[in-house]
């Protein structure tokens, strides 16, 4: 059950990586980050962060892709024109991407028996606990992106707003 | 049946090279920026997957705030965009290229 939940979105989730990679339009790539989004939303919830789940599934594909699809309307984005970037991303990017990925996964590989294995059920976080440390070790954190979320929201009404 | 943490760390991997491989070969600021979201996403998948590990409610503390500043962070940078697109009339980041017109 696990396996095979795992396997269903992790690869929807590669999938629609890959479609945002060769999608030549934004609101195309907008789409296919929303189920990737979506789907991690779902290994959340494997991985037993519950909060955290429901809370992918409402900031990032509601919220912020909503803000993104928005603007992509707003600015009538077509579709991405075929012009070459710079060379040196091109010869040292692809590569270096290369190389960092396999890195990552055979440093992750090598580890696979130290790491262990997630089951079903076997540590979940609920709200409560989470809320708890939130609101009681790392209180000053919490209050200090309030003012940051302000901040933010100032920016962006002054940036975007009309000039004069 | 049980799923090795190593699978859900090398899935957030691949996911942070396809996100810094679309970041590199993009034209268009908006999907730029959208690549930039997925690396973020990436490394929430390895935050929470390193929580189950160590049964630590912390890395998921660290996920909550990444949100909470990646939402900050689309505002400002959208708003910085429709600003970008207002003086210079295209989203090709080719054409983007003074701080000042």
């Amino acid at each position: 059950m696990h396996l095979a939940l795992f396997l269903i979105f992790g690869l929807l989730c590669i999938g629609g990586a890959l479609n945002l990679l060769l999608q030549r339009h934004p609101i195309n790539s907008a789409l296919s980050l929303i189920v990737v989004m979506s789907s991690l939303s779902v290994l959340y919830l494997l991985l037993g962060a519950e909060f955290l789940a429901l809370a992918q599934i409402i900031v990032y594909s509601g919220a912020i892709m909503v803000l993104f699809v928005f603007v992509i309307m707003l600015l009538n984005a077509g579709e991405e024109q075929r012009t070459h970037g710079s060379r040196a991303a091109y010869l040292a990017g692809i590569p270096g991407v290369l190389a960092l990925f396999a890195v990552l996964a055979s440093t992750f590989f090598t580890l696979r028996t130290n790491l262990g294995s997630a089951r079903l059920g076997s540590f979940l976080v609920s709200t409560g606990d989470l809320s708890r440390v939130l609101f009681r070790n790392l209180l000053l954190p919490f209050e200090v992106t309030s003012v940051l979320i302000l901040v933010a929201i100032l920016g962006a009404v002054v940036l975007a707003g009309k000039e004069q | 049946m049980a799923v090795p943490i190593a699978w859900y760390l090398i899935l957030s991997a691949a996911l942070f090279s396809l996100g810094v491989f679309a970041f590199l070969i993009k034209r268009n600021i908006i999907s730029i920026f959208m690549s930039i979201e997925l690396m973020l996403n990436a490394v929430n998948l390895a935050f929470v997957a390193f929580a189950n590990h160590w049964h630590q409610v912390s890395g998921q503390i660290f996920v909550f705030f990444v949100m909470v500043v990646a939402a900050a962070e689309a505002a400002v940078g959208l708003a910085i965009i429709i600003a970008v697109f207002r003086s210079r009339g295209t989203l090709n980041v080719d054409q983007i290229n003074l701080m000042k017109l």
